[in-house]
């Protein structure tokens, strides 16, 4: 089953954001990895470009399907994980420890419209 | 594959210096080719003789799967039978032997044919011109929105850049926007399926003036006909956009509605969906685009020529063999046969959307999901049963979307046989699970390595060889 990990933010499109400072580490979400399966390529974007709360930045694709990530919050971006390029299958083992960019956050208020946890979880059952 | 040894790589039955041909003794010379046109090394070819290369291909073919072997229930793809007179038709050599350069005056009943067509499709779905030009379902929607796009122009209305899809239309909408050079905007679908009203409500007020266009498929990808047509015609016509209709699902409404009539601007046709012409890994198709009247003038030149003219012939041969009073029960039948097995299966499968269907429908993988068998599952063992899979994990709406559409054609007793199957496989996920999970077993080639093909896709001899 799915893990809904405590002290991380989600949205309703099953991205994370984890908050340390004013920067956030974005990933897609233990249940998103679930609902994808076997994760074969992750679209990034390059350090430094812009990312805006609700907009895609990158994709995700998997044997199933393709789907954008969209962002969390809006931001620059500071780092990317690039072990996802060789291996895109480090989203399926840990969606949470395995974030995809770190982004300095522009407008930390953006992060009141996200879900905690337990909201999340009941988002994902009631999907 | 029949026989192992026809059945290898056509690379690995190869002798060196074997041939398939004799060519005549060279009585005129040697004629030595320019160093700059010649290839750096030997251009690495299969040497073969001729009856091995038949037996190869022939052995190789008879592992096809097509809707002239078995049932074919692909969802979203209308895989509906292609009556032969349409190829006797298109065999006629007056016909076949046609070049496109030839001059206009000896191709008279060629372009008279394109007319015929163009009249029928025309009372078909309720609009006033076609062209004929696409050469596929997708080109016919990059046409379309061409063709809106040059409309808004024309009238110095630069800054409508922006397509409304809703978020269960087929990929190919917001692709071809996109390629067009258009924005997407995606309107989000109700509990039931359908565009929800007060979203597009939303949306309209927000961007009104630079919408370009809505596209909408009817009945929806969900199978599901979309009621709110002409209050959604509205609000988009108010705004001053025009609506685009896919017609990829355009065969359950043939004989029962048109397109046209619900006030929609602009469509594609998918002649080798709905008009029984054969499907190609995209070609040979044909992707007429229709317009109302006044529209006509702003189709763009997407081809030199007159279009895919052999498959036009062969959706004007079933036009004209079904006649006016039989095409009207194309639509009715598709919509009958899909909610047969629809309601047949219903209690083992998992119907997200119980309601009644159009031409397809979907279900959410099985109904008991402990069993760990999935939708890929079900689908692979479909296989060792002699069907061809539906569709699965489309549309992105559920997590294990399997979407059967039967067509019109099939007998009672091939749909019985059908949900007998799935009735089975649905038991022995049950008593049998790693049966299924492991499936197919009566395949040429059992269960693929999908991470695997995916990730490190080896699709040339000469990688193959790297590799071993």
């Amino acid at each position: 089953m799915a893990q809904f990990k405590e002290g991380l933010l989600y949205s309703e499109s099953h991205e994370y954001i984890r908050v340390e400072g004013e920067f956030g580490y974005i990933g897609i979400s233990d249940y998103a990895q679930h609902a994808l399966g076997n994760v074969v390529y992750v679209d990034m974007p390059d350090v430094d470009d812009e990312v805006t709360a609700g907009e895609e930045f990158g994709a995700v694709e998997s044997v199933k399907a393709a789907s954008d990530l969209i962002s969390p919050v809006s931001g620059t971006v500071v780092e990317v994980n690039e072990a996802l390029e060789n291996e895109p299958e480090l989203l399926n083992k840990d969606a949470f420890a395995n974030w995809i960019i770190k982004v300095q956050l522009s407008d930390s208020s953006e992060l009141d419209n996200l879900m905690d946890a337990k909201a999340y979880e009941a988002f994902c059952e009631n999907a | 594959m029949n026989n192992r040894l026809y059945g290898n790589l056509i690379f690995e039955l190869s002798k060196e210096g074997r041939k398939g041909y004799s060519l005549p003794k060279n009585n005129f010379g040697a004629y030595e080719i320019p160093a700059s046109m010649k290839r750096a090394e030997e251009a690495q070819l299969p040497e073969c003789d001729e009856l091995t290369v038949v037996r190869h291909y022939t052995n190789l073919s008879n592992n096809n799967f097509g809707v002239d072997t078995g049932f074919y229930p692909l969802g979203s793809c209308t895989m509906k039978y292609n009556p032969k007179i349409n190829e006797e038709m298109a065999a006629q050599p007056q016909f076949q032997n046609l070049h496109p350069q030839q001059p206009a005056d000896t191709t008279k009943g060629a372009l008279a044919l394109v007319t015929l067509l163009e009249k029928s499709l025309c009372e078909l779905t309720g609009l006033a011109h076609f062209t004929f030009k696409p050469y596929a379902g997708a080109h016919g929607e990059l046409t379309g929105l061409m063709t809106i796009d040059n409309y808004h122009r024309s009238r110095g209305d630069k800054a409508r850049k922006k397509v409304i899809v809703p978020d269960s239309a087929h990929g190919t909408n917001p692709a071809s926007a996109a390629v067009c050079g258009l924005e997407i905007i995606e309107v989000k679908s109700l509990a039931n399926g359908q565009v929800d009203l007060a979203d597009l409500e939303r949306l309209v007020e927000l961007e009104g003036s630079s919408i370009s266009a809505m596209m909408m498929t009817n009945p929806n990808t969900l199978g599901l006909f979309e009621t709110r047509i002409p209050e959604i015609a509205k609000l988009i016509h108010e705004c001053g956009g025009l609506m685009y209709y896919d017609g990829a699902n355009l065969n359950p409404m043939l004989g029962a509605c048109r397109p046209g009539d619900m006030g929609f601007d602009v469509m594609h046709i998918n002649l080798h969906k709905t008009f029984s012409t054969p499907h190609g890994g995209g070609g040979p198709g044909a992707g007429p685009v229709g317009v109302r009247e006044g529209l006509q003038e702003f189709f763009p030149v997407v081809s030199p020529y007159f279009g895919n003219f052999g498959v036009m012939m062969r959706a004007y041969a079933y036009i004209l063999s079904l006649g006016r009073e039989h095409v009207k029960e194309v639509g009715p039948l598709a919509v009958l046969n899909a909610n047969y097995i629809k309601e047949s299966l219903k209690d083992v499968y998992e119907l997200p959307i119980d309601t009644v269907c159009c031409h397809e429908f979907v279900f959410d993988g099985l109904k008991d999901k402990s069993t760990g068998v999935t939708t890929m599952d079900v689908a692979k063992r479909l296989l060792d049963y002699g069907y061809h899979a539906p569709t699965i994990y489309f549309p992105l709406l559920f997590h294990e979307s399997l979407m059967i559409e039967p067509t019109e054609n099939e007998s009672k007793e091939t749909l019985d046989g059908f949900i007998a199957v799935m009735r089975q496989i649905a038991e022995e996920a049950k008593t049998n699970p790693d049966e299924v999970k492991s499936a197919p077993h009566t395949t040429p080639i059992g269960r693929v390595d999908d991470v695997l093909a995916a990730k490190h896709p080896v699709v040339t001899y000469r990688q193959l060889k790297a590799e071993a």
